[in-house]
Parts: C-alpha cells; structure tokens; sequence
C-alpha cells in the first residue's frame, strides 16, 4: 500500500518540524517528505490542505480495564475510542485484575490488541507480585515480555525500604520506574483536596504533603539507586516545583499530569460532582496554574489522559462512596490544544507533550514522521468543532465532566503503521 | 460517528448547586439540604414558624392535621436515636404517617445500591425522605435522583451539614438572647469532623451574628477553617473570654485512636467547659451541646446540669422546629 498525505502543516517536534508538506507513506512507514521517491504511485491521496498533520499521539495512561473489569471497558471498545481521538499508542499501568505482573497478562494483553483496531498498546509491569506492595515481581521475565517499565499503580508499597530494593532491581534490568508520589498514610481516607472547598462540603481532605513527602523521599531514593523514575499525575504546585528542582540538578526524572488537572480545580467539586473524582484530587487555582507553568517551562514533559473509564453505577453515589476517574482518551488531544489557544503553550510544545517526549520515556521510536519511521498519524481539521457529548463520545465509560464543552479542532484521520484506521465521516 | 448511538445509561450531569437544589423554580423551599445559601428572611421565617409550634407542644393535646395523609420516611443509614425520635414525634404531631428504616442492616449491607433503595421507597408513594447517611453529599445526591414528588430532609450527611440541628440551635439562642449582631458565639471541641459546628457557622453568619469563635487543638479543625467566617483558638480561655453563647460538641472516642488526641483526659483537662472556664464568659452566657454530652470529657455534669445550660431545651425545641421545617416543605406556600 502507497499513501499520500498532501499539503498538509506538519507540526513534528522531534524534528523542528512546521511547515507545509507531504507525507509519503509505503507498507507501514514514511519514505519521504515533500518530494516523491522515485517511482512512488500513491494508491491513495488524503488532501490535508488547511488540515494539521501531528504524529500519532502517545499516551502515557490509560486504564483498558481488560483484563478483569470488562464490564466497565474493553481493550477493543477503549483503542477504538483512542484511534477516533488521533491516540495510536497507549501505555496501560498494570492495575488490572489480575494484574500484569507476569508474562501471561503481558501476552493477553499484546494479543487482544493485536485482535483490536490497530492502537498500540503497551504495558507497564507490576514493580510487586500482585502489586502486594511486599515482593518484588518477576522484573527480567516481565522485560522479556515485552513491558516497557515497572509500576507500583495506585497501590501503596510495604516499606521504603522495598521501594529502594525494587528501585534497584528494576535499575539492573534497565527497566524504568513509574511511580506515583501519593504518600498513602498522610492520603488517609480523603477523597478532595486539603482545603477551603473539602472545608465547606466536609469531604475528608488529602494534604499537598501526602504528594510532596512522597515525591521528596522518591527523589532521595532515586539519587540513591540512580534509577531511571517517570513521576506519574502530578497534581500540585509544589511538586512540579520539587520535579524541575531535581530535573536541574540532573536526576534521571521525567513527570507527567493528566490533562484534567491542566483545567478542572477544586471548585469544580463544589456541588460533590462525582464526575470531578479523581485521583490524586483536583486541587487549587494556585496548582493547576502551577502545573501549567511546569508544562510549558518543560519540568513536567508530558500530558497524559490518565483515562480511567467506568460503568454509570460507580459514579451515582454519595460522593465518597464513587470510585475516582475520568473517562478522558476522547479529551485528551483537544485539551492540550486548548492549552494552545490559552497562550499556555505554542503548538509546537502542545505536541511535543502528546508524542515526542512521552516516547522517548517509554524508549519507543514512535512520535515522529521523520522517513524511516513508523507512520503513525493523526490528521485534525483545526476550523472544525468538537464538542463532546453521549451521541458521539465512543469509549464504553461516559464518565466525563467534559460534556458540553465545546473545542476548536477535530480529529479526521489516525493512521497506525500507514493504514487508516479511523476517520471522521464528512456531514 | 453516528449521533444516535446510545448504549450503557447516562451519568447525569450534576445539576445545580448544593445550595440552589433546595429551591423550586418559584424560589419554594423544596428540600431541605444545608444552610448555606438560605437568607436571612428564609431563617427567620422558620423560627417564626417553629415558636407557633412551640407554645402548642406545651398543650395537653399537642397534634394538628397539617400533613394529614402524608408520608414520611425516616432514612437512617446511621445510628442515631434522638434525631430520629424527633422527627418521628415532629411529623407524627403534624399527623403524617411514619415509616423509620434503619438501612445499615438492611438493604445496603445485602449489596443493594443506594439509589435502587430509593428507587424502591419512591414506589410506595412517600411524601418525604428524612435522611442521615456517613457521607458528606448524600442528602443531595438523593435530592438530586429522587422523584420530583418526594421531599428530602438531610437529618445530616458525614461531617457536611446538619441544617435542623442548626436551626433548633439558633431557634434556642434567639428566645434567649434576642439579637444576634450583638452576640458572640465560641464553639468548642471536634470541628473537624463535625457537620453541627459547619451548618451552625452557616447560620450563624447569616443571621449576622457579631463573632464567632472555634476552639480546638490545630488537630481538630479543618483545613482554612477560617475561610468558614470564624476566628480561631487554641486555647481556650482566650476563647471563652467575653462570649455570650458556648456550644460544645460531642468528642468520639475514635478520635483518639485516629491519633488526633492522646487522651480524653487531657483533652478534658485543655478544653473540657468547667465551672472555672465558663466564669470567664459574660454572665448569663448559654450552654448548649447537640448531645449525647460526654460528662468529663467535654463537660464538667455541673456545668451541663447548671443554670446556664438549656441542653435540655434544645432537645425540646427541636421538635417544634422540626415541625417547622417539615409544614413548610409538604404544606408548600414558602418563598426564599
């Protein structure tokens, strides 16, 4: 197969890349930009003309809930929602149940992708068997299984002490360490952020320390162990501060935020909108711009869409007793865009954030068009509207806040290895 | 993409605000939720209403046929048996019939979700939900899904509100003290955790009173508290000095075990309300406590059985204002 991608503004960071061009695409790869190879007869033309033409997005997390939970989500009905939204690779943390720390959940995985639309899909390992928190997981199997980094979840670890030891044996297998910085004592059973909104609802509060103690004693351990560490959500001010602190003073980290916490606050909680639960919290005005200012000075690398999709039942209770998490593929790339449109970052940066940075974490030679590599793409129609809503949200889990909002910029096209696997019908 | 795919149901959009649910279209008290977000004329129109009510409970025959034919149902996800025999007695002397079910051992406890409980209650033709539930928001969540007929009443959610607990509060304070603006109220003890101390901050800065103090350990008080409209203390008899009203709140043993406290003794010995403490008031301050009172804990049995306290008053008037609130939803005709 031959395919030609004309005229359109190719936005491609990893190669400073924005300006108008063609994309030349044979059997799974980009041969060339602007000029035709020699002999090159397209089978088929996409006019791009006035489209944006990005890399295929990377996303650093995203919940499929297969195996285990698939009464909330599928692998297939999740890469299905992820290629409508220009998504074609994604990284799932190894909370599933069981969780994958094993070969056989890696295996499962892989091979249910395989049988799906065509979205990458990669899995990080568990850092523990069963993410006990107590022993340390099979790390060399799992790497020869193809995972591309260990990870504790959401799940609290036995001791600092098994943290260090894991951070070790994950650094001899050159395995990546992805940890979130929730200290799981000083969270308790809180469920918003520490503050004057958790005040007024007398919702139990989590601390900004329960995520800076946690971050300032992985940071000492990763100084220890010189493991590679990506920091998972941040969701406060001062840890970015702590990230760019450390990243300065040349520690092997890299960090990333979900993008609801680049716009959602505590204030969006106010009226117990279960749809606003997530984890960590969303926290002050102070923090999300905080965050966005880690963003654009780079401390924080990479936007992810921490998507966590869920049956209607889990978020129609008190809001206690609702499980946390947004259904958030579908927004990703338009929230970063907006974060465009805010002055927050130029456009280059937006999709530096969303495909070069988050594979060179995960060691992949993807996020890029440049000839010789794999032509994972997504086309966006940037006069278009999105606007979000039940009618056209594809993923299984309709838990967003985002409904009713309304986003420049739709996505037309998503090419995994040079074959269209999603586009947008033209009304 | 087709716009008329529709597959597993929808997660409503949260609605209105917390304290704008409360109220139909018209401005009509519809539920009562939380104090926040009621005026001044709304409140004052209640402890009106609950004073009528008042000199009719000390009558020999003390039913009237307001809400004749009405059900009521008394939703108690929580232990709780004086609130609940107040609203039971309140809406029986207003002639509605009463069901009490006590769901911590029943439904929920089978894996039955809280909204299909209701679901199931809604079908019977119940005029009013009164309901206490462990968390903070469950009086709204229900407002938000039950049938547009029903009532709800939170008889308090978590540590959020406890709005009648508040206006029997303030129901009490007023036949006493009159104007507020000249008052200053200290509460003292668990604020944290405590939906009372919450919803009598609301009401108390809306009928404008003139200070209003929490004392506590940092321990015991939420985050940005002040944020609420309070000053702090720490100790309290700094915080007693000058006040005209002192409630305190009931200390639960759990508080010690969470390592919020050491002991209930020494909490006794630092803010316990003795006869001492409370001479540094002005003369003639009240005290007053939600109940049950931890004698020696909180309060010294002089102080709680003394002449300055009216605990046993609050438990009285909380029936009248209980009657209040329940005729001016189900009867209807109340504007904000």
């Amino acid at each position: 197969m031959k395919l030609l991608i004309e005229n359109g503004r190719l936005v491609d960071p990893a190669q400073g890349l924005d300006r108008v061009a063609s994309i030349y695409i044979q059997r799974d790869a980009v041969v060339a930009l602007d000029d035709a190879p020699e002999g090159f007869e397209p089978q088929r033309r996409i006019d791009a003309a006035g489209r944006l033409v990005i890399p295929g997005v990377v996303d650093l997390a995203a919940r499929l809930r297969e195996p285990g939970q698939e009464h909330k989500a599928t692998i297939a009905s999740e890469t299905r929602a992820a290629s409508s939204a220009g998504i074609t690779t994604l990284c799932c943390p190894p909370d599933t149940n069981p969780p994958v720390d094993s070969p056989a959940e890696v295996e499962l995985i892989t091979r249910r992708a395989k049988q799906a639309c065509g979205v990458r899909v990669h899995a990080l390992g568990a850092l523990t068997a069963g993410l006990g928190g107590d022993q340390l997981s099979e790390m060399a199997a799992l790497k020869r299984a193809g995972v591309l980094g260990v990870s504790q979840a959401l799940k609290p670890m036995a001791s600092h002490l098994l943290l260090r030891r894991a951070m070790e044996y994950a650094a001899s297998h050159e395995l990546t360490v992805f940890l979130h910085p929730i200290d799981w004592s000083l969270n308790a059973h809180g469920c918003v952020h520490e503050g004057p909104v958790g005040t007024r609802l007398g919702l139990p509060g989590i601390p900004e320390a329960a995520e800076t103690a946690a971050l300032g004693m992985i940071l000492a351990l990763t100084e220890q162990t010189g493991v590679r560490v990506h920091l998972c959500r941040l969701s406060t001010a001062r840890a970015a501060h702590l990230v760019a602190r450390a990243r300065a003073d040349g520690l092997p980290v890299s960090a990333d935020v979900a993008a609801h916490q680049l716009f959602l606050t505590d204030m969006d909680v106010a009226d117990f909108n279960t749809l606003c639960h997530v984890m960590p919290p969303l926290r002050s005005q102070r923090d999300r711009d905080g965050l966005r200012q880690a963003v654009a000075d780079g401390a924080v690398s990479v936007i992810c869409s921490d998507h966590q999709p869920h049956e209607a039942d889990t978020k129609l209770a008190p809001f206690p007793d609702t499980q946390p998490g947004i259904s958030a593929l579908e927004t990703l790339v338009p929230l970063t865009l907006r974060l465009v449109e805010e002055g927050v970052l130029n456009l280059t940066e937006a999709v530096r954030c969303l495909t070069a940075n988050p594979a060179a974490i995960l060691g992949l030679p993807v996020g890029t068009l440049a000839p010789g590599h794999r032509a994972d793409i997504c086309i966006l129609d940037m006069d278009a509207d999105y606007a979000p809503e039940p009618g056209n949200w594809v993923s299984q889990g309709r838990n967003s806040p985002f409904f009713g909002w309304t986003f420049r910029g739709r996505v037309t096209h998503t090419l995994v290895a040079g074959r269209v696997i999603y586009e947008h019908a033209q009304r | 993409m087709s716009s008329s795919i529709q597959t597993s149901p929808l997660i409503p959009a949260p609605g209105p605000l917390p304290a704008s649910l409360q109220f139909t279209d018209e401005g009509r008290l519809q539920h009562l939720l939380t104090i926040e977000g009621l005026s001044h004329a709304l409140i004052t129109e209640i402890l009106d209403t609950a004073e009528s009510f008042a000199s009719m409970n000390a009558k020999s025959v003390k039913k009237v046929p307001l809400l004749r034919g009405k059900t009521v149902v008394n939703l108690f996800f929580e232990a709780s048996t004086r609130t609940r025999t107040t609203f039971e007695l309140a809406a029986k002397r207003l002639s509605a019939d009463v069901l009490n079910i006590n769901i911590s051992t029943s439904a929920t406890v089978k894996g039955e979700s809280l909204l299909d409980t209701l679901r199931n209650l809604e079908a019977m033709y119940v005029d009013m939900f009164v309901v206490r539930h462990q968390a903070s928001g469950a009086a709204h969540f229900i407002a938000r899904h039950v049938a547009s007929h029903v009532a709800v009443l939170n008889a308090g959610d978590g540590r959020h509100a406890h709005p009648t607990q508040a206006l029997l509060d303030m129901f009490t304070i007023r036949r006493h003290k009159g104007d507020f603006s000249a008052l200053r109220v200290a509460i003292v003890g668990d604020i944290l955790h405590s939906r009372v101390a919450r919803s009598q901050i609301h009401a108390l800065n809306i009928l404008n009173t003139g200070e209003i103090r929490v004392i506590a350990p940092q321990s015991l008080l939420p985050a940005h508290v002040e944020s609420l409209g309070v000053h702090v203390y720490n100790d309290i008899r700094a915080g007693l000095r000058d006040v005209d009203v002192v409630i305190m709140l009931r200390l639960q043993r759990e508080r010690m075990e969470a390592g919020l406290l050491p002991s209930e003794h020494e909490f006794f010995q630092l803010y316990g309300l003795t006869q001492e403490r409370l001479a540094l008031a002005n003369p003639g301050c009240l005290v007053m406590h939600p109940g049950p009172a931890n004698r020696g804990v909180e309060i010294d049995s002089r102080v709680a059985d003394g002449p300055q306290s009216v605990i046993l008053e609050q438990v009285t008037y909380g029936i009248a204002v209980r009657m209040a609130v329940m005729s001016m939803i189900m009867g209807g005709g109340l504007t904000q």
